[in-house]
């Protein structure tokens, strides 16, 4: 078994600890095919791999730690940087602002607000969409399609979350924007006596409603898998006993499988508004981006969320500039931390499983 | 107990007179909860057709419009001395060598800072802190981690390199360290789930045959992982390859070859889609030579996509396939 093992794993441990334990590692993947003989011959004697033993026990609670420490860092080094944004020569601060948002905020709570309230408006919206449509294909493939073509179509679904976000919204600025223009102004004409639907509708529809529209698809893959997760254990007893009871399917997965899954559900969608709140390429490629706390999500020009605002911004901007962008990027990354948070939270050790 | 037998048989007594018909269904009913099943089943059916619609478009117009440019020349010119919709010296005009080397050495960077953060740290979740509150904690940051927005980690990058290096610091290993951010809660999540599924009898046998625990872990435990950790390492790669934004802030876009991961602005595939997007028209006025083409931009960015999505797809099938053919086999 040994001797077997023995070539294989020493290629294995180089590509395990490329850095990690690299005078350890050697040694042991020398030594290996000596280690029995070692082992049972003298164990009184001090293990040659006692120390091996406890550089890999350092490097394990290392590597814990680090990612206690990467977040630490995340937020040390965003503050560190946002912080002339807060600090700095008010004239300085305030010029930067208008430069940034066209002479239309000269603090930085009215430069974030309008932001802030777009990319809540934006990814609002694209959960409201994409949420519906997710918990359907999530029951279609646990409850209704056939076991053999579930897997398959979990599989149609993850190739959704696999396009990256770059060619959504290459897509959508330039396949959808021109497709869904004249149904945005039908919308506009007929329903335009809702207040979100006024027109004028935005021509070509770069407009809040398209970008909501492709956020949805995107986020739609990670609810649709953390649904299906929780669908599918939905206690399989209950929902025979209401079949047998004369429930229809439907009844069924009202009466046993949704009220089961509701905590999952809540859960699923904030993962999926954590996606929408940062993601930030397809809203910078398809919105025609607007300052205003407007609610008209067909209209050109009315919002802007923060992620595509620094995008957009940073590459022009100045040194107070970039700190004023990097603070709104930091309370794009607090709102975020907190929206995961709640979500993990609420289904209790996570939902990975 | 005795009061409320007497309160029952004192309800008894009374014998309420229960109209069971009033429950009966009646046709109609059964037939409203028949078209009710009828309807939501065809609801749930079409969220999915729904949902293949803008996959399908996406994948057909990348393909229909990627094709016309994708070619060799395409792929072994990078964009210097490409002047707007102007053919270059070689017929071409233009073409993504440099965001092809850019993306390999970013993310190669990427991977070697995250696979071995990654599978010590599922390692220290599964082997040393297993359900311990400092393993709860660990994991729920870890989920945490998974949801920071991209651009967060590239400002995060830009904001660390800017205080350690010097201000404004933008070259590829900046845009690594970004993607490494993202890249870890997956490595970590898809490692912890691969090591958790070994056997416990596997370790015992090992610790019972007088070996120590690091050689368990690196001979049996990874080992016995090594597949399941591999197709997630891939699929992580594959997350992380088609990231616009951190790179966008983090390392920048140039149009020569750059091969030095340290110095100097670097390009990915996706910042090139991005930035050729973003030009918009070139101008092929009265002046310009011959094959000037307008909407060159356009097609380059749509041929740069297609690689992009075959890079990824390949990737994703190999992340699947190799967790398919080596997977641990389960009871």
């Amino acid at each position: 078994m040994s001797k077997t093992l023995a070539p294989q794993s020493a290629t294995n441990m180089a590509e395990q600890n490329p850095q990690g334990v690299d005078p350890d590692a050697v040694s042991v993947s020398v030594d290996v095919s000596a280690a029995p003989a070692e082992a049972s011959a003298a164990p009184t004697a001090p293990s040659p791999g006692r120390t091996a033993d406890k550089v890999f026990k350092i490097c394990a609670w290392s590597a814990g730690i680090l990612i206690f420490l990467a977040l630490a860092a995340v937020t040390i080094f965003l503050i560190l940087r946002a912080l002339p944004a807060f600090t700095g020569d008010p004239a300085v601060r305030s010029s930067a602002l208008e430069s940034l948002s066209g002479g239309r905020a000269s603090n930085f709570a009215s430069y974030v607000g309008p932001l802030l309230f777009g990319t809540i408006l934006i990814a609002g919206l694209s959960l409201l969409l994409a949420f519906p449509v997710s918990t359907g294909i999530a029951l279609f493939i646990t409850h209704y399609a056939p076991r053999k073509l579930s897997t398959a179509l979990s599989s149609v679904v993850d190739l959704l979350a696999a396009i990256p976000s770059v060619i959504y919204g290459l897509w959508g600025a330039l396949v959808l924007v021109p497709a869904i223009t004249g149904f945005w102004n039908w919308v506009a004409t007929y329903l335009g006596w809702i207040p979100i639907f006024a027109g004028p509708a935005a021509a070509p529809a770069r407009s809040v409603a398209s970008v909501a529209l492709v956020l949805a698809v995107m986020i739609l893959p990670i609810i649709t898998s953390v649904a299906r997760d929780i669908f599918a254990q939905a206690p399989r007893l209950q929902q025979e006993a209401a079949l047998a009871l004369g429930a229809t399917k439907w009844e069924t997965i009202r009466l046993a499988v949704l009220p089961f899954a509701r905590s999952g559900l809540i859960s699923a969608s904030m993962l999926g508004l954590g996606r929408a709140l940062g993601e930030t390429m397809a809203v910078l490629m398809i919105l025609s981006p607007g300052f205003s706390y407007s609610l008209h999500i067909l209209q050109a020009s009315t919002s802007q969320t923060i992620a595509a605002n620094i995008a957009s911004q940073f590459p022009e901007a100045d040194s107070m500039g970039v700190a004023m962008l990097v603070a709104t990027g930091l309370v794009l990354f607090v709102i975020t931390f907190l929206v995961n948070f709640l979500a993990r939270r609420i289904t209790g050790k996570g939902v990975s499983k | 107990m005795a009061s409320a037998q007497g309160h029952t048989s004192a309800q008894l007594a009374a014998k309420p007179v229960i109209d069971f018909d009033r429950f009966r269904p009646t046709r109609s009913s059964i037939r409203a909860r028949k078209r009710r099943n009828a309807l939501m089943t065809g609801l749930i059916a079409l969220s999915f057709v729904v949902a293949l619609i803008p996959l399908i478009s996406v994948l057909w117009v990348s393909l229909s419009k990627g094709l016309k440019r994708l070619n060799w020349d395409f792929l072994t010119h990078n964009m210097s001395g490409v002047v707007g919709g102007n053919p270059t010296a070689t017929g071409g005009h233009g073409g993504i060598l440099h965001a092809i080397i850019g993306t390999l050495e970013v993310t190669a960077g990427a991977m070697i800072i995250s696979v071995p953060i990654g599978v010590m740290c599922a390692v220290f979740l599964v082997e040393y802190a297993s359900g311990g509150r400092m393993a709860r904690a660990i994991s729920l940051l870890v989920d945490v981690m998974s949801g920071i927005p991209s651009i967060v980690a590239g400002l995060f990058a830009f904001s660390m390199f800017a205080a350690l290096v010097g201000p404004s610091t933008v070259n590829g290993f900046s845009g690594s360290v970004a993607l490494s951010l993202l890249m870890i809660p997956t490595v970590v999540k898809t490692s912890e789930d691969m090591l958790r599924i070994v056997p416990g009898d596997l370790r015992e046998a090992a610790y019972a045959l007088g070996v120590t625990k690091q050689r368990t872990i690196t001979k049996i435990v990874l080992r016995t992982a090594l597949p399941g950790i591999v197709s997630g390492v891939i699929l992580a790669i594959a997350r992380v390859i088609g990231e616009t934004a951190p790179l966008l802030i983090a390392s920048g876009f140039i149009a020569s070859t750059n091969p030095n991961l340290f110095s100097g602005r670097m390009t990915t595939l996706p910042v090139y889609v991005y930035n050729e997007y973003s030009q918009g028209l070139a101008v092929c006025g009265p002046g310009s030579p011959a094959g000037c083409v307008a909407g060159i931009r356009m097609e380059r960015a749509w041929a740069a996509a297609l690689a992009l999505i075959v890079v990824v797809l390949v990737l994703n099938l190999l992340g699947r396939l190799v967790s398919k053919v080596f997977s641990v086999q389960e009871k």
